[in-house]
Order: structure tokens, then C-alpha cells, then sequence
């Protein structure tokens, strides 16, 4: 398990998690903003226009340089959406300098290049650098054509386009191509001041260090005025009265077959342990029957799998088939879906299950990244919940319980990425 | 048994070769909840014309057979390995590449179990003609997944312009048409050939007690019979210096352009102190030439020749070396220029350079040691290459900007570079 100390520091919340695991020390910014079709593109350029440069390190290059300087520490960006939030991640991660022999307090330079690139960000007449926000912008674009080139990426988007069309959950992370060249300089540096304002923003360090060790340097560093945190409305969507079928053509060797369910059940619920177990069984492993009937028995896939969004109550299949075997591989997985309903599983595939679902967060644990993102639940979700009481949780899910959620699960939409017909392999 | 200190890394390394010739080696690794385990051959995908065991005469075996193999491991008489291990909820896994194949597990509980099961299943064997068969349309769906991944065709292109002879320029999972010849006869001779325990190397690592794992191994061993060891011939491939091919276009369905260029090393040192330096120097030198602080990266970026999808990796196992460099990008024809003028334009880099170069190196090596997957897959990669993987910051210590020029003598010639590059199809 692990241990983390929380201290709110105006509008921080400061996430500390001592531990001897590592090497180095990780630092992990995260900004929660809610998911809208106006702000989602500003919202994606802001942390790639951050880690260009701030006012004591002006280009990339300086930047970068001190980052070499300090033992190779590493800074990344990425974007993510849990439920209708955007979440903004910056992570650091520096050296440990007792493997280093050097007295040098890397994390204290760490934490201060942290705050530099959060409040003193290379600016010039009010607005972010021009040159940096239009190189970005490029980038941005280049960005979200290049979705289309990863056909399962590209096919999991696209099904979640379609499930939840006009509602949030189906903008791309990256935001909207059409949008990038109505964003300026100016106003794209107010939007940051206003999420600055206003985001729920936690602050993680994992490492050899206790909340006492950086709690100073923290308040001295991230001055963020106190704030009251929006609660997250969640779009209600009709219930679809049969399934949508969209099937797309396009020069493809390999058809990507992805099937999204509505399971009616978030993290925040009682029953969602329930429903990760009824997941193990049906496709989240190795040993689940996705994978032992599309794959091993009947030879049609490499991957079949099913995998939930905790925050979004959406269950996903995915499989890669030979084009002309859709009919064949739906039926096997509505077969398998079918058999879970009926409650056709035994209590030794309920045990493996449990098992292989304890280790998993275990070992997750064992990453700073990993640890960071089961805290970040609680975070996300309204209910707060230690490791081990998840861990607890999962031990006590019935055989009742599984069949009762499968009862809440309904297929909402088939997509089918598929090879144009007569052509050539 | 032998017990390894690394201080400045506060790590101890337990090391055994067994009698039947197995190296042994576990790294304890107390405070993470789980341990991590690989059995690994040393049989890749580059080795596909050699004397089968018993026999006086080289052979040549269909492309892919020792990825066919990994795969047809976890499936026994009564079922499925998978299904062993997710009760003793484990998770388990198998990857092959060009030099090695390797069968792992990681769990939290029941590590002796698990330990047991990983080494009985490889060293069990169990082939019939119907499972083989029923593998072909599995693997015949997971080559036509990387037939859709254009970084994959990009990656597999530059490698394959690079060489005329060697191997290595064979996909590991071969082809729909040659995987189609593989039988169950096959399969038992190359197993007979590599899967001895002479040739194989067990590493794990996690909070396990080294003297009680050691003992559970060697018992294991000790209750199984093997033939004794013998020298595995295989095939040297004559490789000129120069690249087969200076370049080569794929056209696919994407919207962005794709373009790498491949550097072929030249004098590969095939073993030992020599090959990590080799290896280091080449590392850093391109990290000094593409590295994101480099003025070369800033420029290209600002030019918007390149985006974050920019990358330069440098790989040196048994008897080959090749750098890559490049990514997604607008003007693919452009980028490959650069890039190419960078290298052959490059002629000095001064002490100061190379030892900021270095603690960047360093830093990333201590990094890489957060990850035990990291630590017990790069280790073996090492030993087979008679190297070892805690010698990395010695060696990195040890360079100077007289090697770094060697190195860039060597291999900065026009006749060693390719580009690969993946282009929109042309609508019709």
C-alpha cells in the first residue's frame, strides 16, 4: 500500500507519498477543467506553450538546457479527460542526488523550475510569446491529424464520437482542428489566468521525502489564491431505443471492431467493484472469456478485450479481425456479453478474477504514476477511498452482485473500421 | 553462489550459473510489492539459419518460427498457461526480438508458485500439428495489426534499406506466407537447439529473499534431466558497411508524413567492454546532435520540420548497430536533407559538452532503475552480450570527445545513411 499526505495550501491541494521505491523524485501537476466545446482547444495548447520556455529560461533550448544541468531531470505534458473533466498533467521527475554524490538539492531546483513554468511563463504585451503560441498551434494540428493515422486509437475515438454524440465526451482531448486558428496569443494567456483562478489543481510528490521536507518550499513557491471548486455536471443522454451501427471504409488490412456499453456506473457507486469484476471475467485479462473464445478458440483476433472508464460509465470491447469476419466476431462476443447476463460463470473464473485484479493495483502501485493516478480518483470522484479499502472492496463482491450488474450493462453502439471492398491484400 | 555490491547504486546483484549451465540472477528489491521474473533465451529473430541440435549441416527455418514459438509455449495438453498463472494471480507475458525471447511474470502473492510454473512451462514443451495450425490465424492477425501501423513500416523500412545479408532486416513475426510452413517438427527442433538451460539466462527481481529463490531454482532444476551443453553454430552473415537501399517510400493510408533516416554502424564490437562503450558513445553523441536542448532540435522545431513525435534511438546487440532519427513530419523530403547534413557536417564537440552530455546520461540511467521490468530486460540484453548493466555509469564516466569523434568517423558517412519515409496514398 501506500501512504500520502495531503495538505491544502491556498488553492493547492499538495499531495505528498514518501517512499524508497525510486531513484528519483516525481513531481506531478494536475489541472481539472471542465470538458466544453469552447475551452477544450485553448485548453490543449496551454501546457505545450508552458514547457517552451519561462522568463529566466526564454527559449526552448535554455530551458531544456537546464533540465540537462540538472542530472537529466525530465518535463512532460500530456491531456486527458476523465467523465466530462480535462485534466492537465505536468510531470518532472529529477535524480535523487544521494546516488549521485553531489550535494546539489535537485528537487528544491526542481520545484522552483516547476513554479517558473506555472507563474512566470515567457510573456511579452499581455499575452503569451507569439512566436512559441503560433509554433504551437502548428504543432497542435499536426497533433490531431495524426489520430487518424493510429487505426485503433482512431477507432476508439471515433466510437466515442458517436456514442456520446453532442455531448462533451465526445470531444478529442486535443480539441477541434477548426478552432486552433481563431486563438491568439492574448487571449489564450487570459484563459490561463482564469484556470489559475478557478481549476482544481493538486500538486504530487513522490519520493524520498516526507510533507515536512517541502512543505515550505511549496507555499513559497505556488501562490494560488483559495478557491470553491465547481462540481462537475455530468450531461444526461437519452437512452438510444436500439443499437447504432456505423461502419466506416477505408484502405484498412485489419478491421477494428469496437463495441460501446453504457454500464450505468461510475467510480463514485457502490456497485462499481461489482462491475470491475464483472469486466475481469468477461474481457479485462488474459483468462476472460473475450480472449479464450474470440482468440484461442476460434482463432480470430490477436487482442479481444474489454477495458471500463471509471468516470464515464462506459464499458469498451475491442478486437482487430480479418474484414470478412465481423458477422463471426460479434456473435462470439454478444455470445460472451450473453452468458455474463445469464450469469454462466463460475466461482473459480470469480476467484482468478479477484486475484489478478488485487495484483493489478498492487503493482500499479509500485510506479509513482501509478499511485498518483489511484489517489486522482478521489480527486475525480466525490467519494474518497484509501487503497486498501478498494483492495477489501473487490474481496467482498458476490456472485449476486456480479449478475445484478450485468443487468444494468446495455450495448449502445457497434463501430466497425472495415477495408474497402474489392481490394487487394 | 556470488554476491555483486553496487554502492553508489545501493543495490546487490545474487549471482549463480547452475549445473546445468543456467545463469541465475535475482536482484532484491524490497520495498516494491511485487517481484518480477523473466527465463529468457538467448534466440531471436536473427537467428534463423543454424545446425539444429544433432544434426552436422546448417539449416535455414521459416521467417518467424521463434516468434511462433513464444506463442505456442503457453499452450499445454490440459489448457492454457495464462489461465495457471491468473489463478495464482499472477500476470504473465512473452515478447520476442531480434536476439532474445522472453517469458516473464510479475506478481504480488504466490511468487514461489508463480516461479515454479514460469520455469515449467518453457522447459515443457508441448507441439501438435492442430494447435500449430490454429496459431496461423492468431499470428496472421496480429502481423496485419503492425501492416496497418505506419510507425511500425516505417521503423521495419529503415531497417530493412539498411541491410543486404543480415537477418536482422526480417520482421520478428515473418509473414502470413512464411509462417504458413511452420509444423510442429520444426518447432521441436529449434527448441532442441536454443532452449537448453546453457543457453538461457532466469532473472528476478523484487522483495524476495535471494538465498530461499535460489534454492527453490535450484531444486526445480535439479529434478528435470538435461542433454549436456553444447556450442550452438549458427550462420555469420557477410554484411557490407554500406546500406542496401539509400531509400524508400511507403505509401499508406495516413494524413501525416512519416520519415526516418537509419545510420548502419560500422566495426559492431560483437561482445564485452568494448560494445557498452561503443554503444554509450553512440548515445550521447546523438543526443548532442538531436536532443531536445540542442540547437539542431530547436531550429527544426521552429522551422516546423519536426514535432514532439521527434525521436533518435541508437540499438547495438550481437553483430549489428543501427541509429535512428526522425518522425512525423510536413516536409519528409526536407527533414531527411537536415538531418543527413547535421551528421556529415558534424566535426567537433569540446570536453564541457560532453560531460553536461553526460550527467543528463546518468541521470536518465538512475531513471531507468525505477523500473524492475526495465532492469531485469536490459540486463539480460546485456549479459548475452557478455556486458553487464551496472557497468553503464563506469562506462559513461570513462568517455571523453575523443571518443565521441571516433564513433562519428565511423558511422557519419553518407554510404551508412537511408531514409525511410511514410507518404499519403495518392487518391486516385
Amino acid at each position: 500500500m501506500f501512504r500520502e499526505e495531503v495538505k491544502t495550501i491556498g488553492g493547492l491541494r499538495l499531495h505528498v507519498i514518501p517512499t524508497k521505491k525510486y531513484k528519483t523524485n516525481t513531481l506531478v501537476l494536475k489541472m481539472k477543467a471542465p470538458l466544453c466545446e469552447r475551452d477544450v482547444t485553448m485548453q490543449a495548447l496551454i501546457p505545450y506553450v508552458l514547457q517552451n520556455a519561462t522568463e529566466r529560461h526564454p527559449s526552448m533550448k535554455a530551458l531544456r538546457t537546464y533540465l540537462d544541468e540538472l542530472y537529466g531531470a525530465t518535463l512532460q505534458v500530456d491531456l486527458a479527460k476523465k467523465g466530462e473533466n480535462h485534466i492537465i498533467t505536468i510531470r518532472m521527475d529529477v535524480a535523487n542526488e544521494k546516488f549521485l554524490g553531489t550535494t546539489s538539492p535537485l528537487l528544491r531546483e526542481a520545484l522552483t523550475l516547476f513554479s517558473d513554468i506555472l507563474f512566470r511563463p515567457l510573456t511579452e504585451q499581455g499575452g503569451f510569446s507569439v512566436a512559441i503560441v503560433e509554433q504551437e498551434k502548428r504543432a497542435l494540428k499536426q497533433k490531431i491529424q495524426s489520430l487518424f493515422d493510429d487505426k485503433m486509437r482512431y477507432a476508439q475515438h471515433r466510437l466515442i464520437e458517436e456514442m456520446y454524440k453532442g455531448s462533451p465526451y465526445a470531444l478529442d482531448v486535443h480539441g477541434k482542428l477548426s478552432d486552433i486558428d481563431t486563438i491568439d496569443a492574448k487571449r489564450l494567456y487570459k484563459h490561463y489566468e482564469h484556470m489559475l483562478k478557478h481549476d482544481e489543481i493538486d500538486l504530487y510528490i513522490v519520493g524520498d521525502v516526507a510533507l515536512t521536507d517541502v512543505e515550505h518550499d511549496v507555499v513559497e513557491r505556488f501562490p494560488l489564491e483559495a478557491r470553491s471548486l465547481r462540481s462537475t455536471e455530468t450531461t444526461t443522454i437519452t437512452k438510444r431505443t436500439s443499437v447504432q451501427e456505423v461502419i466506416e471504409k477505408q484502405h484498412v488490412k485489419q478491421g477494428k471492431l469496437h463495441l460501446g456499453y453504457r454500464t450505468n456506473t461510475t467510480y463514485n457507486d457502490a456497485d462499481y467493484d461489482a462491475l470491475q469484476v464483472w469486466n475481469g471475467i468477461f474481457g479485462g485479462f488474459a483468462h476472460s472469456k473475450l480472449f479464450m473464445n474470440v482468440r484461442e478458440k476460434a482463432s480470430l483476433a490477436y487482442y479481444a478485450a474489454s477495458r471500463i472508464e471509471s468516470h464515464q460509465g462506459m464499458m469498451m470491447v475491442m478486437a482487430g479481425i480479418e474484414p470478412s469476419n465481423y458477422e463471426r466476431a460479434l456473435e462470439i462476443i454478444h455470445a460472451q456479453a450473453e452468458a455474463m447476463r445469464n450469469g454462466q460463470f463460475s466461482d473459480e473464473e470469480i476467484i482468478q478474477t479477484k486475484a489478478v485484479i488485487r495484483n493489478q493495483l498492487l503493482e500499479t502501485v509500485d510506479t509513482a504514476r501509478g499511485m498518483i493516478e489511484i489517489s486522482y480518483h478521489n480527486v475525480i470522484a466525490t467519494r474518497q477511498r484509501p487503497l486498501d479499502e478498494w483492495l477489501e472492496a473487490i474481496e467482498k463482491v458476490t456472485y449476486e452482485d456480479i449478475v445484478r450488474i450485468g443487468e444494468k450493462i446495455e450495448l449502445d453502439t457497434i463501430y466497425f473500421l472495415t477495408e474497402k471492398e474489392g481490394e487487394k491484400k | 553462489m556470488k554476491i555483486i555490491r553496487y554502492d553508489q547504486l545501493q543495490e546487490q546483484l545474487f549471482y549463480e550459473r547452475l549445473n546445468n549451465g543456467l545463469d541465475v540472477y535475482i536482484l532484491p528489491k524490497k520495498e516494491f510489492n511485487k517481484t518480477y521474473a523473466t527465463f529468457t533465451t538467448k534466440y531471436g529473430s536473427v537467428d534463423n539459419y543454424f545446425t539444429p541440435y544433432g544434426k552436422t549441416s546448417m539449416k535455414k527455418v521459416p521467417d518467424g518460427i521463434a516468434h511462433f514459438l513464444e506463442h505456442k509455449l503457453f499452450e499445454k495438453e490440459d489448457g492454457d498457461v495464462f489461465q495457471i498463472f491468473s489463478k495464482q494471480g499472477a500476470s504473465a507475458n512473452a515478447f520476442t526480438s531480434f536476439t532474445r525471447t522472453a517469458y516473464l511474470f510479475s506478481s504480488t502473492t504466490n511468487v514461489e508458485k508463480n516461479l515454479e510454473t514460469l520455469l515449467d512451462f518453457v522447459q515443457e514443451p508441448y507441439f501438435t500439428e492442430q494447435t500449430v495450425e490454429k496459431e496461423k490465424g492468431i499470428i496472421a492477425q496480429e502481423i496485419r495489426m503492425y501492416d496497418d501501423n505506419p510507425d511500425w513500416r516505417l521503423y521495419f523500412g529503415t531497417i530493412e534499406s539498411m541491410y543486404h545479408n543480415h537477418p536482422v532486416k526480417i520482421d520478428i513475426a515473418g509473414t502470413v506466407e512464411s509462417i504458413s510452413h511452420i509444423t510442429k517438427d520444426l518447432l521441436y527442433e529449434c527448441y532442441a537447439t536454443f532452449y537448453h538451460p546453457s543457453n538461457m539466462l532466469l532473472f528476478v527481481t523484487g522483495p524476495v529473499d535471494p538465498l530461499t529463490i535460489l534454492e527453490q531454482i535450484r531444486t526445480n532444476q535439479a529434478k528435470k534431466t538435461f542433454r549436456s551443453p553444447t556450442d550452438i553454430e549458427r550462420f555469420h552473415h557477410e554484411e557490407p558497411s554500406h546500406v542496401a537501399r539509400e531509400k524508400h517510400v511507403i505509401e499508406m493510408n495516413v494524413q501525416t508524413s512519416k520519415c526516418l533516416v537509419g545510420i548502419k554502424a560500422k566495426n559492431v564490437y560483437t561482445k564485452g567492454k568494448e560494445k557498452l562503450k561503443h554503444e554509450c558513445a553512440m548515445g550521447l553523441l546523438l543526443d548532442h546532435l538531436f536532443g531536445k536542448s540542442s540547437s539542431h532540435y530547436e531550429r527544426l522545431y521552429q522551422q516546423g520540420l519536426i514535432d514532439e513525435t521527434f525521436m533518435v534511438d541508437y540499438t547495438e546487440e550481437s553483430d549489428f548497430g543501427f541509429g535512428l532519427i526522425g518522425g512525423d513530419t510536413l516536409y519528409p523530403d526536407q527533414l531527411a536533407e537536415e538531418i543527413q547534413r547535421i551528421l556529415l557536417q558534424f566535426d567537433d564537440i569540446d570536453d564541457e559538452q560532453v560531460e553536461r552530455l553526460k550527467r543528463k546520461k546518468i541521470g536518465t540511467f538512475l531513471r531507468s532503475l525505477n523500473s524492475l521490468e526495465y532492469i531485469a530486460n536490459q540486463f539480460t540484453r546485456y549479459a548475452f552480450d557478455h556486458v553487464s548493466l551496472f557497468d553503464v555509469v563506469a562506462t559513461l564516466q570513462s568517455l571523453t570527445s575523443n571518443d565521441l569523434k571516433v564513433v562519428a568517423r565511423e558511422c557519419f558517412v553518407q554510404e551508412q545513411f537511408t531514409v525511410c519515409q511514410v507518404v499519403p496514398k495518392k487518391v486516385k
